[in-house]
């Protein structure tokens, strides 16, 4: 590497948690007045690496090096002194105080050496945030911004120490086109001051534009780094998956019958505008969107989960109005969410309580749970869907992530449904199970049931559908069939764009 | 990987055989022991604390109170909690000595008490689902509403009149020295072991308890469950209510003044988990029971009852922090 | 000034104290005058003091309920100290009532930073024993005011400028928490530890050891409430301030604290407290029985949460942007 040496290094850094490696012997190198971008899947460990970098996680192994010092955070404010500064995936601000408290705060402006210098930190928060063409008032209060604006503010804290590595943790994800543009002038600025910058994404068109060398992790390991000229998009996606996509998705042909599921203008005042699709019977249906284009939410709302939603819904032909989850689990429709260990399963109950909860009265004879009709239950489901335990009364919490995730599916097919809703079915699980949840997807349409999967996995989504929507900005905007869809398609629609 | 497990169909079996200790049965057991403990301390202390006519009367200081720890676990496991009882015991309280006073009939007088406390819980539960609001705030301010309405109705007077046969309920033996409190209790206590361990209501609780979200994408409805669990309370709250005014015989506000702080103390200490999730109905009789003898033995050597509360505080305190302390001790030792 | 009386909570709840405080004014005679409103504000000196330190506690997601106790137990021991060496200077016993206070207030935050136990649980505990420890260091005993020096009576009340002392450290503490909370990291840690525990603990701020600040500085604030209020009503014996802890969080939520943490002003909390104060005060004058103050001061928090739901329920998330800058969404085939 001829551009000088590196300012910030990791070398061979672990982090471990219980059952799960998610960094293993990692390396890393970030240049002055360069980009790199970190490429990977989800659950390849890129947000565990960010937290090790900025402190928030302390490495169980190996080596960081800033300067060319070896160095340990014992908390975030380490890694903040020295220049290390962060905008993470979520966003980590504050929505009670005000624009400029969230800009300077751990770092404020001080008058007298003690007072917090109000007038100061106003002023200051305006400078920053007009240099990134940010309009927003820094007295107003963080709560009541978009969440653009949020990220905006979350930049500028970024930006308000004199930081020498600025990570940039999927910053992307939930900007629209015209935000995006502006990110990529802010990222060239940040370059010509010598900033080192780690851009963490799996959208191609983004490192081609704006990166300069990469690093790809796959399922926690390190596989390999070089300059961004010297290689191009297929061979990253090799290193990436290390496979390619046809062998992966065991598509198998089922029969297409008629319309289980039919939506009209289903809308909702904030996240959602007039939703059309139908579903078929043994159909698979992949809906693609980025974070914040409204799909998790659409989902929720056929499920009965959110409120203010209006549209209709016909199953099998006939009108229904769904309100709670325990009216759609009556229609059919069910529900296995991206967010699987806050709302798709309970942790701390064993595997057969978990299965047996949506049908509890099924089970019972005069509300008293009959125990040898949950077990048989819990065994046939737990059995077809082939969750490794020890057993049936395992806690949930003790299983890995693709075996929790086959307990949700499980749940759900126990109950019998005709739609099953997958968001991100095979978000943070292992490729074991990943496969494993694609192959039984594939026997569900078999069986008749039909399949929704909301994914932003581009492989998934092409490799398992039968038909792509596209979602964006809250909208549907576009509808692919299985043969014409191609990854550019489908990414030009999602990012707002406009296909030929 | 795939291949390995259609080949070793091997079933896994419902439960594992060598069954890890359960950290609720350990508590429970270690309650017994406690238990036993007091009890042979309390006899050395006293000749008189085995006879069953004493173990009887110290029946009557626990019981009023342990009625309502039973719902009062529910609530706490569906992380929800509710302080106002004590002022609801005294809101029903009054207007049972209101309507006796009118003379209304036996009958009329205890179900009015109950249903008072339904009311009350109601309106807990309806503030806190319909307008989500934390269950603490809720409750902090319809103790003071319930208690302060029983001071408009009443000031600083007495109700004394009471339909006869009023007087049984909470002073009288249904047979030998079992009384009609202590049945009451008994009763409740199978109820409430049927319902939170047995029942399809105890499972939603628990699921609702350890995580509200999956419980509610599993189709559970949350709200109405809490709801439910509220107005249990309150008619808990009511039943203590009863049996409460008729022992004593009188109302007036300022009855059961303070009692909520020990039947929380009673739910903490009988296992069941403060954050929600856990939690036995075994495990809460037993810390009634032993917080009942260790009044009692303190009678018997004439301690204060307030040195009572110093007891109850630091046993609270003790044991919300032992599970931290074992965890902690744990990671020392894995270092 | 109109925008901040019809916008803000707090500059609505201070219309509301003052248009009260006018309105009774119109039903009793002399019940509008200076020298009623400042004895008033001398009358809820103490309950704006302990709400300032409750403030704190509810703002970093705790609450503590033991503040009542720790009153008796500090204004007992003063009291006693007091009638055992009658020589002794009040500064001294003033300093006494500060660090037994602090230390019990330390003692409930050491549970909750260090053990990490819910601070309702913590505090419930320490309430029953701190009230109990009252007893056994008085063994049930009254201090009356003529086993209490002069001094030690006298302090909060001497006048300066027309207004009791006691009205003036209320005045003090007041721009003291205003100055603290504003404009020192010390205090904006509060709000960043209480609004966004993650987020606080990503910009090197220790939550637990803010919380532990919390409860120390109400426990102090208790503790020298404990000799004023014992030295104002020239009394001690072991039931005083009982159930005083919920008047103090009513303060608070009246104030429009969140109980969910983050939220909170000074200016909130003080005319909660005075809302309480001139409930309180105006009963007796318009006729009502005092027996009255209770169900109100319930109805009124009550009333106060969900008016605060009601005014967080409207905020909706916000992801649909301006589509201006968007190109048109156009369905491809």
């Amino acid at each position: 590497m001829s551009e000088g040496s590196p300012i910030f290094r990791l070398e061979g850094v672990s982090k471990l948690f219980p059952g799960v490696k998610a960094l293993d012997q990692v390396n890393l190198n970030l240049y002055p007045g360069k980009v790199t971008a970190l490429i990977g899947e989800n659950g390849a460990g890129k947000s565990t690496l960010v937290k090790t970098m900025t402190g928030i996680y302390q490495p169980d192994g190996g080596d960081i090096i800033f300067d060319g010092q070896s160095t340990r955070f014992s908390s975030p404010q380490d890694s903040h002194k020295l220049g290390i500064t962060a905008i993470h995936q979520e966003t980590v601000l504050f929505d009670n105080l005000s624009v400029a408290e969230n800009v300077f705060l751990g770092n404020y402006p001080r008058k007298h050496g003690v007072f917090v210098d109000w007038q100061a930190m106003f002023d200051n928060a305006q400078e920053i945030l007009i240099s990134i063409n940010a309009d927003i008032d820094p007295k107003a209060n963080l709560g009541g911004l978009s969440i653009g604006q949020k990220h905006m503010v979350a930049i500028a804290r970024a930006l308000s120490i004199d930081a020498k590595v600025v990570v940039l943790d999927e910053p992307t994800a939930a900007l629209s086109h015209h935000e995006i543009q502006e990110l990529y002038e802010l990222v060239d600025q940040l370059k010509s001051e010598g900033k080192a910058i780690l851009f963490i994404t799996h959208k191609f068109d983004e490192i081609f534009r704006i990166a300069d060398y990469y690093t790809v992790f796959r399922d926690g390991r390190y596989i390999g780094e070089g300059k961004i000229k010297d290689t191009n998009e297929a061979a990253l996606v090799e290193m990436m998956v290390a496979r390619s996509i046809e062998d992966t998705y065991p598509k198998l042909e089922a029969e297409i019958g008629d319309v289980v599921l039919d939506v009209t203008s289903l809308s909702h005042p904030t996240e959602f505008t007039d939703i059309n699709l139908t579903l078929r019977k043994g159909e698979i249906l992949g809906i693609y969107g980025l974070v914040g284009s409204g799909r998790t939410e659409a989902m929720q709302a056929l499920f009965g989960a959110s409120y203010n939603v209006s549209g209709q819904i016909r199953i099998d032909g006939e009108v229904v109005s769904i309100n709670s989850p325990a009216e759609a689990i009556q229609y059919g429709i069910v529900y296995v969410p991206e967010e699987r260990q806050k709302q798709g399963i309970v942790l701390e109950l064993p595997i057969y309580q978990n299965i047996s909860l949506p049908q509890l009265p099924s089970l019972s004879k005069r509300a008293s749970v009959d125990l040898d009709d949950e077990l048989t239950l819990a065994r046939r489901f737990g059995e077809r869907l082939q969750v490794k335990t020890s057993s049936w009364n395992e806690q949930v919490g003790n299983l890995s992530g693709g075996n929790q995730q086959k307990v949700v599916i499980a749940k759900w097919l126990a109950t019998n449904p005709k739609v099953i809703i997958l968001d991100e079915p095979t978000k943070g699980i292992d490729i074991g199970s990943k496969a494993a949840v694609h192959t039984f997807m594939s026997e569900l349409v078999q069986l008749g049931l039909s399949v929704i999967m909301v994914s932003s996995e581009l492989p998934e989504v092409l490799g398992m559908s039968d038909r792509i929507m596209v979602m964006s900005e809250g909208r549907l905007v576009g509808e692919l069939g299985r043969e014409d869809a191609t990854p550019e398609q489908v990414v030009t629609l999602a990012t707002g764009g406009v296909v030929s | 990987m795939t291949t390995n497990t259609i080949t070793k169909k091997s079933r896994v079996p419902d439960f594992l055989p060598v069954g890890k200790l359960n950290k609720f049965v350990r508590w429970e057991s270690f309650l017994v022991i406690i238990l036993f403990g007091v009890c042979v301390l309390n006899s050395f202390l006293s000749p008189y604390f085995l006879d069953p006519w004493n173990l009887s009367d110290a029946t009557f200081n626990f019981t009023e109170k342990a009625l309502i720890a039973l719902p009062m676990a529910l609530l706490i496991i569906a992380r929800e909690i509710d302080i106002s009882v004590a002022a609801i015991i005294a809101l029903s309280s009054t207007i049972m000595g209101l309507i006796a006073a009118q003379g209304a009939p036996l009958y009329l007088v205890v179900v009015t008490g109950v249903i008072v406390g339904g009311m009350c819980g109601l309106c807990n539960g309806l503030l806190v689902t319909r307008f989500n609001i934390p269950s603490i705030v809720v409750t902090i301010g319809t103790m003071s509403l319930f208690r302060g309405i029983s001071y408009i109705i009443l000031g600083d007077e007495v109700l004394k009149d009471y339909p006869d046969g009023f007087d049984f309920l909470g002073q009288g033996y249904v047979y030998w020295v079992v009384s009609f409190e202590f049945l009451t209790f008994i009763v409740f206590a199978l109820v409430f072991y049927w319902l939170l361990h047995k029942s399809i209501f105890g499972r939603r609780t628990f699921a609702i308890g350890n995580n509200p979200d999956a419980a509610y994408y599993s189709g559970i409805s949350v709200n109405r469950h809490k709801l439910i669990l509220f107005v249990l309370v309150g008619l808990m709250s009511g039943v203590a209510a009863v049996l409460l005014t008729s022992r004593l015989g009188s109302t007036r506000p300022s009855i059961a003044m303070g009692w909520e702080l020990s039947i929380i103390t009673m739910v903490v200490l009988g296992g069941v988990s403060i954050l929600g999730g856990s939690g036995t109905i075994g495990g809460v009789v037993l810390a009634v029971i032993l917080m009942g003898m260790v009044t009692f033995g303190m009678g018997l050597v004439n301690i204060p009852g307030i040195v009572m509360t110093i007891i109850v505080g630091l046993m609270l305190m003790f044991v919300v922090s032992l599970p931290v302390l074992i965890s902690m001790y744990k990671a020392k030792r894995q270092r | 000034m109109k925008q901040f009386l019809t916008n803000s909570r707090e500059g609505f709840l201070a219309l509301v104290v003052v248009v009260m405080f006018f309105a009774i004014g119109l039903i009793a005679k002399n019940f509008v005058t200076i020298s009623n409103a400042v004895s008033i504000f001398n009358d809820t000196s103490i309950l704006i003091i302990l709400a300032l330190g409750q403030m704190l506690v509810i703002i970093t997601r705790c609450i503590d309920l033991s503040v009542a106790a720790n009153v008796a137990f500090t204004g007992m021991l003063v009291a006693m100290t007091n009638n055992a060496y009658p020589e002794l200077s009040v500064v001294v016993l003033i300093a006494l009532a500060l660090g037994v206070g602090a230390l019990l207030g330390a003692i409930n935050g050491v549970f909750v930073w260090l053990l990490k136990v819910p601070s309702i649980v913590i505090t419930l505990g320490t309430m029953s024993v701190y009230r109990g420890m009252t007893f056994l260091i008085s063994d049930g005993n009254w201090i009356n005011s003529h086993q209490m020096s002069e001094a030690f009576i006298d302090f909060p009340r001497a006048l300066v400028f027309g207004m009791p002392v006691l009205g003036w450290l209320a005045i003090i503490f007041i721009l003291a928490a205003y100055l603290l909370l504003r404009f020192s990291e010390w205090g904006r840690n509060f709000y960043s530890a209480g609004g966004n525990p993650t987020a606080a603990f990503y910009s090197g701020v220790n939550v637990g050891k803010v919380q532990f600040y919390s409860f120390l500085v109400s426990g102090t604030l208790s503790g020298l409430c404990g000799y004023l209020w014992v030295s104002r009503f020239a009394v001690a014996y072991v039931d005083v301030a009982n159930g005083f802890e919920l008047q103090v969080v009513a303060a608070c939520v009246i104030g429009g604290v969140s109980i969910l943490g983050g939220l909170g002003s000074v200016f909130g909390v003080v005319m909660g407290a005075l809302f309480i104060g001139v409930v309180n005060n105006a009963l007796p004058v318009i006729g009502v029985s005092p027996f009255w103050q209770m169900a109100i001061s319930g109805a009124v928090i009550i009333a106060a949460v969900i008016a605060n739901s009601r005014s967080g329920k409207n905020k909706g998330r916000i992801i649909l942007r301006d589509r201006s800058q968007a190109q048109p969404p156009v369905a491809a085939k």
